[in-house]
């Protein structure tokens, strides 16, 4: 069966990024049609660890990371539930006295952005954070960062997009993308054609095809976050902590559950992966030796997901360099779901106004030597 | 880059298969390779072998001659545990030792606490099966069992569910647990079979291909009968009541909607709705599966003689559909040759063949017996809102409904997502089955339109200090 929608905007892909872009773009009066192969938040946006974290970012993010701050804080308004958000706080532990200096100069070099961070160290950090012990000389608290659970916020946008009147199609995978004129032709699973004015590229780890399909490929990776979780357990600990350096970063979900991550899974395929026995196993003793309250606990779920990674680890968010209307914002490298409501919003403004109110240049997608 | 904590390493060219499961299935297959000179490992969590039908009691427990634990089976009991003692020094036989993962050729183990890597060149997965239970009103509360667990209790923890016992749902066990109850004295208060009795008499009419196990449910049934023991065919839960503890189960006719409610006094209920297969392992080991209407169930693909999709795991017994005891021996023993063909071992084709001609035969049997038990579908829609699908989780029917119904998810994993269901400590064994009943009703499609849930690992928890790294990190 043939079916042929027309609109202005067509969106593949419907992670956070591809959500929240078809609700700002229905709040600015276009018609949207969004194309997900899968269920809408099913992939990155819906199995990530869900922190909701600005520290930490490069500095070029941070303009971008403190609108979706802004936008994280007005979710019941945008979406009708809070999706378990909580503005907990988030610590990066200094675990020696370099990593401390480390998190004291990125508190110099962000602090005209609005972080607010605090450096607690010594006997003031154990005082406040006493289920850290001395695990950590002191850290760095940024106090308005926090958690989500992304399982509820990730389809919650494309379902609030619907509900304003975007087209949101599921189980609908876009197939080719064809250009002429002024106008694009995504041919679809199902029979569905949809031509729209704009396109927006937001297939997360699988946006390397669009993209190279207009003649401007990326070296874009996908890797596979290992995450594993605890039977739930008496509250410990508020924050969601993060390790200077890297490692294992973890937080307590409003039910007990400890959710903690680290080290990397492995593919099955283009399209799914599972935790790796090596990473879960070094994960679980690296974060019982970070938070011995779990060393007791049962670890009952392990999992993982497909990201988009680029050399840089700067996502690639903005307009085509080879054919107009046609926008990208994939390559988040680990870090998309905090950001990606903002990148949303950037997005409905490149289709409105041809530019964004928040400087974008750090993420062209021709920054990258041409790959062969 | 850290060292990976596999322990052993297969030496080029070696075969070093694994079972899981020592149950008839893994048993039978165990003595086929042990035959052909292999040395398998056979891991089970169990204490002692036998599987589920055949287990035994704990080593020094108390005890119970095999014909009062086994009744009818006990010399079939007595034959595969005689085998399992016979193997005893030519196979590495691991109990107590739980499989929490597959990984590429290779399981992750559970066994005093600590986990351990033992690679495969091939793999038999004998699983087994577990109760089928869907909820109904009232199923937290204390008193109210699974039928297995029921005769798990009897049979080798010496105790009953309770003194005055309802039994209910569909399936062998019903009757034979029934049996066995009042044969242990507990006074039977009824028997609550879901399924109509002009349904089952035409569908045990087809088992006369197999009389012996015609005989011996036909034998409970007469029996319960003679001992006076109220026989309710096509009966629906309402709620079981009570105030902290079972005091009755209320029930209906299917028959006469809106029918009269009974209630009937009891101070435990024993129910299942039949087996479910546990397939976690062939899902991590990357086996397809496909949707079978018999079982209401994903299960692995296999061939006849039990070779699943991915080459080198073979799948047998219960745990590639239930099919029953003797059905798992034969299918056990017939994975294991394969797998000697496969290794390019010499194997006895003429006991293959045989073994094939009387697996077909159990094809029918199966039908037979879920056309005599089948599954009350319409069970689901009982269920009231305010019931727990997902204990664990603590999430109610009405909430997947409304998941369902908004048209947020049309699909398990979907619902998973959105309500919790299946994310705790069972990682949905236990109500995988019930919520796949719901989410079909609910849209008005079959248990094959809402989707399965993907495994992940661990398949059940794991100790967070059960890393061999662990110690390393305390000290
Ligand atoms: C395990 C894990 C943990 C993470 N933890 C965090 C964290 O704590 N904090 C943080 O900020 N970030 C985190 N991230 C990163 C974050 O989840 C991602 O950066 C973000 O979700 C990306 O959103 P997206 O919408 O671009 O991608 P996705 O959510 O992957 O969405 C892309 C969608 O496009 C669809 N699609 C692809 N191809 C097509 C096609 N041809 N037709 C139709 N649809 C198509 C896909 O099905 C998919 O639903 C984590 C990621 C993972 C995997
Ligand atoms: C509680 C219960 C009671 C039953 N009672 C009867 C009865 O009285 N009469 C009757 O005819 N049938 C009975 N059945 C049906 C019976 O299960 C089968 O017909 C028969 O046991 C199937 O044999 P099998 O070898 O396929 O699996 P099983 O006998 O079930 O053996 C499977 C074995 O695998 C092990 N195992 C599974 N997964 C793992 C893992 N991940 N790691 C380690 N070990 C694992 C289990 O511990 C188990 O011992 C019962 C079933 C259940 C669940």
């Amino acid at each position: 069966m043939r079916e042929i929608i027309g609109c202005d905007v067509a969106i593949v892909g419907g992670g956070i990024v591809g959500g929240s872009a078809a609700l700002f773009l229905r709040q600015m009066g276009f018609t949207v049609t969004l194309l997900e192969r899968d269920w809408c938040g099913a992939k990155a946006s819906g199995v990530n660890f869900g922190g909701v974290r600005r520290q930490g970012r490069p500095l070029e993010q941070l303009p971008l990371s403190q609108r979706a701050h802004a936008i994280w804080g007005r979710l019941p308004a945008l979406l009708g539930t809070d999706a378990e958000y909580i503005r907990s706080g988030h610590l990066k532990l200094a675990r020696s006295e370099t990593d401390l200096q480390a998190l004291i100069d990125y508190q110099e070099r962000s602090a005209g952005f609005g972080l607010d961070l605090e450096i607690i160290a010594g006997d003031a950090f154990r005082r406040r954070f006493p289920a850290l012990g001395d695990r950590a000389v002191g850290g760095s608290l940024c106090p308005e960062d926090g958690h989500a659970n992304p399982r509820l916020v990730s389809p919650a946008f494309a379902r609030a997009a619907a509900a304003l009147g975007a087209v949101v199609r599921e189980q609908t995978p876009v197939d080719r993308v064809e250009r002429d004129d002024d106008r694009f032709t995504l041919l679809c699973g199902g029979g569905l054609e949809v031509n729209a004015r704009f396109l927006l590229n937001t297939a997360g780890a699988w946006s390397q095809r669009i993209a190279t399909a207009f003649g401007e490929p990326v070296p874009l990776e996908s890797l596979h976050p290992n995450m594993a979780v605890t039977e739930p357990l008496p509250r410990f600990l508020a924050v969601n902590i993060g390790v200077e350096g890297g490692g294992v970063y973890g937080r307590q979900a409003p039910r007990g559950n400890m959710v903690v991550g680290g080290g990397r899974g492995f593919a099955l395929d283009a399209d799914r992966a599972r935790p790796q026995r090596d990473a879960v196993l070094t994960l679980m003793r690296d974060a019982a030796e970070l938070f011995p309250q779990i060393a007791k606990a049962h670890v009952i779920r392990c999992w993982t997901g497909v990201e988009g990674y680029t050399p840089d680890r700067n996502p690639i968010v903005g307009p085509s360099r080879t054919t107009p209307n046609l926008f990208h914002a994939f390559g988040f490298s680990g870090a998309g779901f905090q950001i990606g409501l903002a990148v949303g919003e950037a997005l409905a403004e490149l289709v409105r106004d041809g530019h964004s109110s928040a400087p974008l240049d750090a993420f062209r997608i021709d920054r990258f030597p041409p790959t062969p | 880059m850290t060292a990976p904590f596999q322990s052993s390493v297969i030496q080029p060219g070696a075969i070093q298969p694994v079972i899981v499961g020592a149950g008839p299935a893994g048993v039978r297959a165990a003595e086929r390779l042990v035959a052909a000179g292999l040395r398998p490992l056979m891991i089970d969590e169990a204490a002692r072998g036998g599987g589920q039908i055949y287990r035994q009691p704990p080593d020094g427990g108390f005890t119970r001659s095999k014909a009062a634990l086994y009744g009818f089976e006990a010399a079939k009991a007595d034959a595969l545990h005689r085998t399992l003692d016979g193997l005893r020094d030519r196979v590495d036989h691991r109990p107590r030792t739980l499989v929490w993962n597959c990984e590429e050729s290779a399981l992750d183990l559970l066994c005093d606490g600590r986990t351990e890597t033992v690679p495969f060149t091939h793999l038999i997965l004998a699983t087994g099966a577990t109760d089928r239970v869907l909820p109904f009103p009232g199923w937290t509360l204390p008193g109210v069992f699974t039928l297995g667990g029921s005769q798990v209790a009897l049979k080798f923890q010496g105790c009953t569910v309770g003194k005055r016992v309802a039994f209910l749902g569909t399936g062998p066990l019903l009757y034979l647990v029934a049996y066995q109850y009042l044969k242990a004295g507990v006074e039977v208060a009824g028997v609550f079979d879901t399924t109509p009795l002009p349904v089952q008499a035409r569908a045990l009419s087809g088992m006369l291909r197999d009389p012996v196990t015609l005989a011996k449910g036909l034998w409970y049934v007469g029996w319960l009968r003679a001992h006076g023991v109220p026989i309710h065919n096509g009966a629906r839960p309402v709620r079981v009541e009570g105030d902290g503890r079972v005091s009755a189960l209320v029930w209906r006719d299917a028959g006469q909607a809106g029918g009269r409610e009974m209630r009937v006094d009891c101070d435990a209920v024993a129910y299942g709705l039949g087996l479910r297969s546990e397939t976690q392992l062939a899902d991590l080991a990357g086996c397809r599966f496909r949707f079978d209407a018999m079982d209401r169930a994903w299960l692995p693909e296999r061939d006849a003689a039990g070779r699943s999709s991915v080459a080198g795991v073979y799948v047998a017994g219960d745990g590639g559909g239930v099919a029953g005891a003797d059905a798992a021996e034969l299918a056990g023993e017939r994975a294991a040759l394969a797998l000697l063909e496969d290794a390019g071992l010499p194997f006895d084709a003429g006991r293959a063949t045989a073994l094939d001609r009387r697996l077909s035969r159990v094809a029918a049997f199966r039908r037979a017996l879920s056309a005599a038990f089948p599954f009350p579908a319409d069970w689901a829609d009982s269920i009231a809102d305010d019931t727990m699908i997902c204990r664990c989780e603590g999430v109610a029917a009405g909430t997947l409904r409304a998941v369902a119904v908004n048209s947020q998810a049309r699909e398990i994993n979907r619902a998973k997502a959105l309500t919790r269901l299946g994310m705790g400590r069972c990682q949905g064994r236990m109500c995988a089955a019930a919520a796949t009943e719901l989410l079909a009703r609910a849209l008005g499609t079959g248990p094959d339109g809402v989707g399965r849930l993907r495994a992940q690992p661990p398949i059940k928890p794991l100790p967070v200090s059960a890393t061999p790294r662990f110690e390393a990190a305390a000290s």
